[in-house]
C-alpha cells in the first residue's frame, strides 16, 4: 500500500480536560446574560453521582459538565484501543475531541496521519439533498478532483445499489436504504486514524453481512482504530488495549481480556 | 445545514482516499489532486496551553484551509438555494418577481409622496431597494445563521468555518445575481443605461464580498453563542434600513443631510449604487466606506480569533 505520507500515524495526549458548558434557559440570551453580569447573582455549583461528568459552575458561573479529566495515553500505529465505560463517561467526548471537534480546555492532543471520524448515527448527510449531490459534496470536502468524485460516486452508488433513488432526497428513502448510502459514504476512505462509534460496529443485520467486509477493510487499512463500545465480542475482536473511563477519568488502561474482566465484574477504584 | 457525511476529521487531513488492501476498490482513482489540501502531510495538533497566539495562528489556519476548499464552499452555497426552491416552477426567479411588484408599487407610490418625476426616481429606487435588500440586508440576517445554520456538519467532523462563510456569501451572491434583473429592466424602460461606466462598482463589489465574509464572522460567532441576537439585528437593520438613502435620495435632505457619511451603511452602499446610477463615488465615499470595512473586519477576526474553538459546544 502506497501512502504519500509516509510518516506512521500516532496519537498523543496529554493532561487533556474538556469542559461541557451548558447553555440553558438564561444563558442562551444576550439581554439575560448582561442584566445578570449587572446583577453579579451568586449560584452554587452542584456535584452529579459517579456515572457522568461533574457538573459546575465555572469563573464566570456557567454550568459546565467536566467531561474529560486529566487524560494521557499515547498510541503508535498498529494500535487497536477500545473505550469501556457507563453512559455518559465521557467516550463520545474523547472521539470528538480526537477528531478536532472539540477543542480541549485544558492539556494537548497531537495526531498525526489523516483522520476518520465515524460518529454521527445519520452520516451528517443532507436528508434534502439527493444521494448524488451528498456524495459529490464529500468528495469536493475530501479535495478529490473530478474523476475522483466520479469514482467515489461509482464505487458508493455500487455499494449502496439504490438505483434510480440515487438522484431522489435522501428523505424518501427506506431507512435501510439511507444506512446503506451512509455507510458506503463513510467507509469509502481509509483513513490512518479512525475514530468509530460502537454502533457502526452493530448495524442493522440485513446490510450487516455486506457491510462487515467493507468495514473490515476500512479497519485494517487504518493504522490506528479507536473504538467505543459495550460489546465485549467486538472488543475482543477488534482491539488490543482498552481504557475504561468513568466520569470522565482513566480508571483503567491495559489489555483487552484483563481490563475487560475487571470492567465486567464491576471493580472500579473508588476516585 | 448537514450536507456532509461524516468525514475527515482534520483540518490539515491527508490523502485519504486509498483502497482497501484487500483490493476491494479502486485504489488510484480516488486519490485527492496534488496542491489540494488534503495533500499535505496530515496533522492536527491541540494545545490549550499555549494561549493567544495559538489561538490567533489556528484561526488564520481555519481561513487558510477554508479558503482552499472554496469549492466545497461554492457546492454548498449553490445547493441551499437550489434547496430552497426546489419544487417551486420559477426556481430563485420568484424572488425577481416578487421584487418586480414590489419596486413597481413602491416607486408608483412613494413617486407620490415625495413629488418626484418617475423617470428620475425609479432607476434610482429600483438599484437601491434590490442592493439593500438582496445584498446588504440579506447578507446581514443570512450572516447571524452562517455556523448555526451548519450546525450538522461542525458537530459531526472538523471543518474549517471559513467553509460556512464561504457558502453564506456565495448564497447572498447567487440571490442578488437573479435580483439584479429588475434594476436593469427598469433602466431598458426609463433609457437609464449605465453603459461601461457601470464597471466602477466592480471594486465596491469586491469590498461588499469582503465585508459579507467579516459580517459572517462577526454575527456567525455572536448568533451561535447568543440565540437573542438575530431579532435584535433585524431590528437594527430595519431602523438602518430608514436612515439609509433606499427610499429616499440624499439631496431630498439638502443641508440636513450633514449626518449621512456618519452612517456607515451609505457609504458602502453608494460605492456600488453610485457607478450604476452613471455617477462617480468621491474619494471621501471611498475613504468611509473602507475605513468602515477595516473596522468591520478587525472587529470580526478579534472575535472569531477568541470565539472559534468555542463554536463546536456553542450551537
Amino acid at each position: 500500500m502506497h501512502r504519500p505520507a509516509a510518516r506512521p500515524a500516532f496519537v498523543e495526549v496529554e493532561d487533556l480536560s474538556l469542559d461541557f458548558p451548558l447553555y440553558h434557559g438564561g444563558a442562551r440570551s444576550l439581554k439575560k446574560t448582561m442584566l445578570q453580569a449587572a446583577s453579579s447573582r451568586v449560584t452554587s455549583g452542584l456535584r452529579a453521582g459517579s456515572t457522568g461528568g461533574a457538573v459546575a459552575e465555572d469563573r464566570t458561573r456557567r454550568v459546565v459538565v467536566e467531561a474529560l479529566r486529566h487524560l494521557s495515553f499515547r498510541l503508535s500505529s498498529g494500535e487497536r484501543l477500545g473505550i469501556v465505560g457507563h453512559n455518559g463517561a465521557g467516550k463520545s467526548s474523547l472521539l470528538r475531541v480526537l477528531g478536532g471537534i472539540y477543542e480541549p480546555v485544558a492539556g494537548r492532543i497531537h495526531v498525526g496521519g489523516s483522520i476518520d471520524t465515524l460518529l454521527d448515527t445519520n452520516f451528517g448527510m443532507n436528508l434534502d439533498l439527493t444521494g448524488r449531490e451528498n456524495i459529490r459534496l464529500r468528495g469536493r470536502y475530501v479535495g478529490l478532483s473530478r474523476t475522483g468524485i466520479r469514482a467515489l460516486e461509482d464505487d458508493v452508488e455500487a455499494f449502496a445499489a439504490l438505483g434510480p433513488f440515487i438522484d431522489l432526497p435522501v428523505r424518501v428513502y427506506s431507512s435501510g436504504m439511507v444506512v446503506r448510502l451512509g455507510f458506503g459514504l463513510a467507509t469509502a476512505v481509509s483513513p490512518q486514524v479512525l475514530l468509530m462509534d460502537e454502533w457502526f460496529m452493530a448495524g442493522d443485520s440485513r446490510f450487516r453481512q455486506k457491510a462487515h467486509a467493507r468495514l473490515e477493510t476500512v479497519v485494517r487499512g487504518a493504522e490506528i482504530l479507536v473504538l467505543t463500545s459495550h460489546m465485549p465480542a467486538v472488543l475482543r475482536t477488534w482491539c488490543t488495549r482498552l481504557l475504561w473511563l468513568q466520569a470522565g477519568r482513566i480508571v483503567a488502561d491495559g489489555p483487552v481480556d484483563e481490563i475487560l474482566a475487571r470492567y465486567q465484574a464491576g471493580t472500579a477504584p473508588v476516585l | 445545514m448537514n450536507a456532509l457525511p461524516p468525514a475527515p476529521a482534520s483540518l490539515e487531513s491527508g490523502p485519504r482516499l486509498e483502497g482497501g488492501e484487500d483490493g476491494l476498490w479502486d485504489t488510484q482513482l480516488l486519490a485527492p489532486t496534488p496542491g489540494s489540501p488534503t495533500s499535505r502531510h496530515p496533522e492536527l495538533l491541540l494545545d490549550a496551553r499555549l494561549g493567544r497566539s495559538r489561538r490567533s495562528a489556528a484561526a488564520r489556519t481555519d481561513l487558510r484551509d477554508g479558503l482552499s476548499l472554496w469549492r466545497l464552499g461554492l457546492s454548498l452555497g449553490w445547493l441551499d438555494i437550489r434547496l430552497r426552491y426546489r419544487g417551486s416552477v420559477l426556481g430563485p426567479f420568484w424572488l425577481t418577481l416578487s421584487s418586480a411588484v414590489m419596486v413597481g408599487s413602491m416607486g408608483l407610490i412613494y413617486g407620490m409622496l415625495f413629488h418626484v418625476v418617475l423617470r428620475d426616481y425609479l432607476p434610482f429606487l429600483a438599484i437601491s431597494l434590490i442592493l439593500w435588500q438582496a445584498g446588504i440586508g440579506g447578507m446581514v440576517s443570512d450572516a447571524c445563521n452562517s455556523f448555526v445554520g451548519a450546525e450538522q456538519t461542525i458537530r459531526s467532523m472538523r471543518m474549517p468555518f471559513t467553509v460556512q462563510v464561504i457558502r453564506t456569501v456565495f448564497g447572498n451572491v447567487i440571490v442578488l445575481g437573479h435580483n439584479v434583473v429588475v434594476p436593469l429592466a427598469v433602466f431598458a424602460i426609463f433609457g437609464a443605461w449605465p453603459g461601461w461606466h457601470a464597471l466602477l462598482s466592480l471594486p465596491g463589489m469586491l469590498l461588499w464580498l469582503l465585508d459579507g465574509a467579516a459580517a459572517c464572522f462577526l454575527l456567525g460567532c455572536v448568533c451561535a453563542r447568543f440565540r437573542d441576537v438575530p431579532p435584535i439585528v433585524g431590528s437594527l437593520m430595519q431602523i438602518a434600513y430608514y436612515v439609509t438613502p433606499v427610499i429616499w435620495k440624499p439631496s431630498m435632505l439638502g443641508a440636513r443631510g450633514w449626518w449621512l457619511p456618519l452612517n456607515p451603511f451609505d457609504p458602502l452602499l453608494d460605492v456600488v449604487r453610485a457607478p450604476l446610477l452613471g455617477q462617480t463615488p468621491t474619494m471621501l465615499i471611498w475613504g468611509a466606506a473602507l475605513g468602515d470595512s477595516v473596522l468591520l473586519w478587525a472587529a470580526a477576526w478579534l472575535l472569531f480569533v477568541r470565539a472559534r474553538p468555542r463554536i463546536a459546544f456553542w450551537i
